[in-house]
């Protein structure tokens, strides 16, 4: 009888096996531009041991705030902060974020345009925990709030680097935080983070997929598998959901290519639609394979069962690009 | 000895009389604005005039000349619907020019129906979506005393408001981070958007509630302008470092016995021809 996995709740990893993965790379990047910048804090709501805040915490007790399991007091608390200067990394998860703070996130801090940054843990489907801390529709709440930039990295260097940028960047911004060990793929390409850009990791004449967070390492994989069944397809990274790049993603999708998308997220309301919508607002509309989770309420489970059910595993998304080139 | 008392009761009296005619002006600025509108929160600026007359006169330490001006304390209004009254606070408090008040809610005007901090000089923050002041002055109270700075910040609120989970979510960060540089004013005038708070959310026993949060807390009248001089003082003296709270008792439409309870008073509807009468009420109230 073979091993039956568990859902390993909040700590799940969907690194795979074989794979380098880096430690804590929000909390490590958090950390080092705390040293370089002393109007960072940070400042959680009952998660800082689980969205990789200690990391930072341990390091400037003195600059972190706790503000207990209190969501709308975090955020507006945080405005609080912007609003003396500071510059708050504010953390929790997701599906708290959006679902449970979204005015506090939406009057306080977006409306004013405070330079807070948002960090939600449990993107997509990062937990086999169930509904209750699974956020598959995070992005699609938050796109819609104006000037709210979201960031969706694909891994420990994407992580690394968009921390300081958005810092840097003025307004308010969301990252959906991969924490933990998060694996270290965008390392072995000529990359570098910027914000609001997308960028083409690999060329290919067949197909090209467009993916975001941690799709984007399974589309590279993918790539490499179709590539052995005679299919060269190219993968373009796009981890700012929000403004979105659209001359480079116009420019792509010019072509007879099969067009797929690949996110962590339900294929209403994310970077399906947004593609989508930019290719129409632009002339450029043309039909595209949405690859990413179901529009329903996901089932709690091991994450890589989970992956392989819901269509996330680079086994069903090889699956589907064979099938969509016909 | 006597003298010396003597001196400090005229000097209180003096201060009084100055507030109380800060407030009455705030209140003719009130009903000017009202009657240009032909309605809105007419009710509730009247009743709280004596509490940010006391504030505005006696209170804060601001420059009006630089609304932005670092040091200054902070007074947030997260009952955004109240911006009528504070347009008027600010106004004879030096920030806004008198005749701005005649804008008051056209188009393109810096003074919209519900208060916004990124049009209004001295607008500290957006409310109007009730329970964000409190999450607000706690993270303002945590910054400013981080940067060493002496400043006071107040969130001032009303009983509606304390419906609101946020407020408490911010009421037990304040106790915990022992902030004793933020200070609450509540307004309880009684009434809410459907009806009377005691039948919407009964919230009493206040003042136990907010002690047993780990503020101090004094309740006292909120149309007296002694009662609310002593009550802030009261507060001072408190040398803990609890965040503190002044609830006021308000009547809603003080000042103008036409006004004062008069039904659906929450977002109160007046006659064309009653704006006169409110005038003159209001001066009687004085000569009386």
């Amino acid at each position: 009888m073979t091993k039956r996995l568990t859902t390993s709740a909040m700590i799940a990893s969907f690194a795979d096996a074989d794979q380098p993965t880096s430690p804590a790379p929000f909390g490590h990047a958090l950390a080092r531009l705390a040293g370089e910048n002393e109007e960072v804090v940070g400042m959680t709501a009952d998660l800082g041991k689980y969205t990789d805040m200690h990391v930072f915490a341990e390091k400037f007790p003195e600059r972190y705030y706790q503000m207990g399991m209190a969501e709308q007091l975090l955020f507006g608390a945080a405005a609080g902060m912007a609003e003396v200067g500071y510059v708050p990394f504010a953390a929790t998860y997701s599906v708290f974020a959006t679902r449970r703070a979204y005015d506090a996130l939406c009057l306080d801090i977006a409306e004013p345009g405070h330079n807070v940054n948002i960090v939600g843990g449990l993107p997509g489907l990062t937990t086999g925990y169930g509904p209750s801390h699974q956020a598959t529709e995070d992005i699609a709440i938050l796109r819609a709030m104006p000037g709210l930039t979201i960031v969706d990295p694909c891994d420990s260097v994407d992580t690394e680097q968009a921390v300081p940028a958005m810092a840097a960047d003025p307004g308010p911004t969301y990252l959906r935080l991969l924490r933990g060990k998060v694996p270290t793929v965008l390392d072995e390409y000529d990359y570098r983070f910027e914000l609001g850009k997308a960028k083409r990791l690999r060329g290919g004449r067949d197909a090209v997929l467009v993916s975001s967070g941690l799709m984007t390492m399974r589309a590279l994989k993918a790539a490499e598998e179709l590539s052995e069944h005679g299919v060269d397809v190219a993968v373009v990274h796009c981890p700012t959901i929000k403004p979105l790049d659209e001359a480079t993603l116009v420019h792509e999708a010019d072509s007879d290519r099969l067009l797929v998308t690949l996110e962590n997220h339900s294929v209403v309301g994310g970077l399906a639609e947004s593609v989508a919508s930019t290719l129409v607002r632009n002339n450029a509309a043309r039909g595209l394979l949405p690859i990413g989770l179901p529009d329903e309420f996901l089932e709690a489970g091991a994450l890589p069962t989970l992956h392989e059910r819901y269509g996330l595993s680079t086994d069903r998304i090889v699956r589907r690009v064979l099938d969509g080139m016909g | 000895m006597s003298y010396a008392t003597n001196e400090a009761e005229d000097a209180v009296d003096v201060r009084k009389s100055d507030i109380a005619a800060f407030a009455h002006r705030m209140r003719h600025h009130v009903i000017d604005m009202g009657e240009a509108q032909g309605q809105g929160y007419v009710g509730q600026a009247l009743g709280v005039s004596d509490i940010l007359a006391t504030v505005y006169r006696d209170r804060l330490r601001f420059r009006p000349e630089q609304p932005q001006w670092p040091e200054r304390d902070r007074f947030l209004l997260s009952i955004g619907h109240y911006a009528i009254a504070l347009y008027a606070a600010l106004a004879e408090a030096g920030v806004l020019d008198v005749e701005e008040l005649d804008t008051y809610a056209t188009d393109g005007s810096r003074l919209p129906m519900s208060a916004m901090a990124t049009y209004t000089p001295g607008m500290e923050i957006s409310g109007g979506s009730l329970g964000h002041g409190m999450p607000l002055a706690v993270g303002m109270a945590l910054g400013l005393r981080k940067r060493g700075s002496r400043a006071l910040v107040y969130n001032f609120l009303s009983d509606g408001e304390l419906n609101e989970g946020a407020t408490w979510e911010a009421a037990m960060s304040a106790a915990h981070y022992e902030l004793g540089n933020l200070v609450a004013v509540v307004d309880l005038n009684a009434l809410q958007a459907d009806g009377a708070t005691d039948s919407v959310l009964r919230a009493d026993p206040l003042v136990d509630k907010w002690e047993s949060f780990g503020w101090r807390a004094v309740r006292v009248d909120g149309n007296d302008l002694s009662q609310l001089l002593r009550g802030f003082e009261s507060l001072d003296r408190d040398e803990s470092s609890r965040p503190r709270i002044l609830l006021c008792d308000t009547t809603v439409g003080k000042g103008v016995p036409l006004l004062e309870n008069r039904e659906k008073a929450h977002f109160m509807r007046v006659d064309e021809h009653e704006w006169q009468i409110a005038r003159e009420q209001l001066e009687g109230s004085v000569e009386s």
